[in-house]
């Protein structure tokens, strides 16, 4: 008999270390590193990452994958954008817009994947270039500011960051990714939803001839990931000043990595959410640390995906043993 | 018939805890068509497994054409001449008929593979089976007829002398076992000795010269065909002594209230016209062997597969089920044959898995109440005697028979009371066997309605209050404990279609 494995061996733990580490080792050889601003940029990077990252973790404990967050984000927040800026409406309306469209895309993919049977890889990278082009189609191919904050409207973007009267930026955005953090773990480990989530990943067939409506709960994995990264276009357009359309290709996959590096299994079946939220970390302190050692960002991008394929070997490496046992 | 190419003597193969050749010897003599008969398990796929290679045998001799010869793979067995026709067929379907009969082995021309050598070569392969088929048709095109004697063309391909068909006619029209056996006359004419595996007692009688029977991993003797009957021959299968004492009578009620009635249904090939009662407290066996459509006619009632029609009565009242969550609705419960597969879900605990199927009645609003959960579990795996270390172990780490506690844990919390047990001791040593036979004895008393489908004579006679058996997609009979024998249900389920 196995014994149950405890904290200390466990993959999130490892890989909270691993932020630690690389944290210390930063500021210790950058100066410049360990300055207040660049933490709060660290900080302000990660946030629509971790929310994708949270959302892409339910699809892939299901087995799947949701190509589509990232260009659906810039999608998403082009069309809220552009009601607001071109359309004068209050700034309430085009968050709704933004969230309900991310939710329709989710659902999209859900039906194509779970009821249509087709495979998520190509479903989702079908949605991925769908969005692409419904974005840009939003924005007549013109990048879109969000109001700014002080603005007439600018009150989103407090919602991440405050800015006190003395002028200190503190990073409010951090409680929220915490607080979500915890509510999506409680999704996952006590709610139906995530037990059959968790429990489609492993054995789908088994699953349903328990009577489980498995189709129900894998669509609902998509809606959930198409709602999140309709919060992670809220978080990229209150922190960045611009949105251009045709790019958000390329944040799915840090986000995924995130997610694997954290222990979200590459096959489905297992995974966390608070997992993924350390596993983002990783790759956002190797994107915004490398530099400051002076390596440019094409290294960041190498040594990202060399740390990817380690926790992909790591995850499967656990499944052969388990299979021997 | 010519001389004896092949000889099989004293070989003997054990697997943990599995003695599955007993000293057997086999022999095939060229231009013969030499059966090998035995119920599911008599040891004759493993035979002729360890002829071709996949398996190493314990000890033995084999001799082929005179010289004493031992086979490491498929691929060294090919090469001397003895190749194997899979019941299923290992077809790559996108590719063409030549290039599947070629495959591993191309014509080249430098290095470009040479097809058009390959098609001229394939063409004069079928004009020597004299079979109509085009090398440059797309595999899947094809009827499975058609594709098995692409099979056969491709064993022939290897200058092949001997042919090893198992159950070649299982998924064949009668149409096209007329064509299968002309071509292996035709075979037998250019003097291969052919091995013919099959359960079609009229198969075996129309196309066979000689008849091996094995019976649980030993030889038991060899008969000239046209010289026995089909009562011999299953006499021959069957006549093995049965040290558990099977049931003598049913304690079941004449008049017990039939809790599950199936009317006519028909779901593909497999499941036709089969209509029966199943009675509350009644433990009814289905008998029948290997691909009989015992395992399909259960996913059919339980919604796992479509049905075509039929009706299904549960306490004499028409429901439909058209998925498992209907059926566990009507409280039906079904324990796959590959647990592994379709029963549990490995990764995941003891509590979660016994909860799958009511996971609503531990619900504290949106919430899954994870000590309930565990308070239930706990309480079957003390009733059931499952071992675990604790109801929060992964169910990967249990053995067989604790795994099959852990599912039939699962129908219990969810008030089952009609359960198909498939393959209930399939993988589960005897120890745990005994374990589940009293569990589900105790079930029975207790008043639950129990379908078991099983593939062994012994586990049948010894737990049914009623046999059902079925043959070919067919209910073929149904016998009362008290007039069951092993003779009558082999009989049944070998019984000649129309």
């Amino acid at each position: 008999m196995k014994k149950k494995s405890s904290i200390f061996t466990s993959q999130k733990f490892i890989v909270l270390l691993v932020v630690i580490v690389l944290f210390a080792f930063f500021s210790i050889i950058s100066e410049n590193f360990r300055q207040y601003s660049t933490i709060m940029s660290i900080l302000d990077y990660s946030y629509y990452i971790v929310l994708m990252a949270i959302g892409v973790t339910f699809p892939l404990i299901t087995g799947g994958v949701d190509l589509s967050i990232g260009t659906g984000l810039i999608c998403y927040s082009l069309a809220g954008g552009y009601l607001i800026t071109q359309k004068g409406m209050p700034v309430a309306v085009g968050l709704l817009v933004t969230i309900l469209l991310g939710i329709l895309i989710g659902l999209l993919n859900g039906v194509l994947v779970s009821i249509m049977d087709l495979p998520p890889f190509l479903t989702t990278l079908c949605t991925c270039m769908i969005t692409r082009g419904l974005g840009s189609i939003f924005s007549k191919g013109f990048g879109i500011s969000w109001p700014a904050a002080g603005a007439d409207g600018g009150w989103f973007r407090s919602i991440f960051k405050i800015t006190t009267a003395n002028g200190t930026k503190i990073p409010i955005g951090f409680l929220w990714m915490l607080i979500i953090v915890a509510i999506m773990a409680f999704v996952l480990n006590h709610t139906k939803m995530g037990r059959y989530t968790i429990a489609i990943g492993s054995n789908k067939e088994a699953t349903r001839l328990s009577g489980v409506n498995v189709k129900f709960y894998h669509v609902m994995a998509y809606v959930i990931s198409g709602f999140f990264a309709a919060l992670a276009a809220v978080a990229y357009s209150a922190v960045f000043a611009t949105v251009q359309p045709g790019t958000g290709a390329g944040f799915e996959l840090e986000a995924i990595g995130g997610a694997i590096i954290g222990g979200v299994s590459a096959t489905g079946g297992a995974g966390s959410i608070e997992g993924s939220l350390i596993g983002v970390f990783v790759i956002c302190l190797l994107k915004t640390g490398l530099p400051y050692i002076g390596l440019q960002a094409n290294w960041q991008q190498i040594i990202t995906g060399l740390v990817l394929i380690g926790a992909v070997m790591v995850d499967i490496i656990k499944k052969k043993r388990a299979e021997v046992h | 018939m010519g001389e004896v190419i092949l000889t099989m003597k004293d070989i003997d193969k054990s697997f943990p805890g599995v003695h599955a050749l007993d000293h057997v010897n086999f022999e095939v003599k060229r231009g013969e068509v030499h059966a090998l008969m035995g119920e599911n398990g008599a040891g004759k796929s493993t035979l002729m497994k360890v002829l071709t290679g996949i398996y190493t045998k314990d000890s033995g001799t084999i001799t082929f054409e005179g010289k004493e010869t031992e086979f490491h793979n498929t691929r060294e067995a090919q090469d001397a001449g003895v190749v194997i026709v899979h019941q299923e067929l290992n077809m790559l379907g996108h590719l063409t008929v030549a290039q599947n009969i070629f495959i591993g082995r191309e014509f080249k021309k430098g290095i470009k593979i040479d097809d058009k050598k390959m098609n001229e070569e394939a063409k004069k392969l079928f004009e020597k089976l004299h079979i109509d088929i085009d090398p440059t048709e797309t595999m899947s095109n094809l009827t499975v007829g058609k594709q098995q004697m692409c099979e056969i063309a491709k064993a022939i391909s290897h200058e092949a002398k001997v042919i090893i068909f198992d159950e070649p006619s299982a998924a064949l029209t009668e149409a096209e076992i007329e064509e299968l056996f002309k071509i292996i006359r035709d075979l037998r004419e250019q003097n291969l000795g052919i091995v013919y595996i099959s359960h079609r007692m009229d198969e075996i009688k129309v196309i066979t010269d000689r008849v091996t029977v094995m019976r649980d991993g030993t030889y038991v003797g060899t008969l000239i065909t046209n010289e026995c009957t089909k009562d011999d021959i299953i006499n021959m299968m069957v006549g093995r002594v049965i040290y558990e004492d099977p049931k003598t009578e049913s304690t079941v009620p004449a008049d017990a209230p039939v809790v599950l009635k199936v009317d006519h249904l028909n779901a593909g090939r497999m499941v036709q016209d089969v209509s029966f009662e199943l009675r509350k407290g009644e433990i009814l066996g289905f008998s029948g062997l290997m691909g009989a459509g015992r395992t399909e006619t259960a996913r059919a009632i339980f919604g796992a597969d479509p049905k075509e029609s039929g009706d299904i009565y549960i306490n004499g009242e028409k429901v439909t089920i058209n998925s498992p969550q209907d059926a566990v609705k009507c409280g039906i419960g079904y324990l796959s044959e590959d647990r592994k597969r379709y029963g549990i879900v490995v990764q995941k605990t003891v509590a979660e898995n016994s909860t799958m199927a009511c996971l609503q009645n531990f619900m504290s609003g949106i919430f899954i109440n994870k000590k309930a959960e565990k308070k239930k579990a706990q309480e079957y795996v003390e009733s059931l005697a499952t071992k675990t270390p604790s109801v929060d172990q992964l169910v990967v780490n249990l053995s067989g028979g604790n795994q099959q506690k852990v599912v039939i844990a699962k129908w219990l919390i969810n008030d089952c009371d009609i359960l198909i047990f498939d393959e209930p001791t399939r993988g589960i040593d005897v120890g745990a066997k005994n374990e589940i036979y009293k569990l589900m004895n105790k079930l029975a008393s207790e008043g639950k309605a129990i379908i078991m489908i099983s593939s062994e004579m012994t586990e049948i006679l010894r737990m049914s209050d009623r046999i059902v058996v079925m043959c070919e997609g067919r209910k073929t009979g149904e016998v009362r404990i008290e007039e069951a024998t092993q003779e009558v249900i082999m009989n049944m389920a070998t019984r000649e279609i129309g």
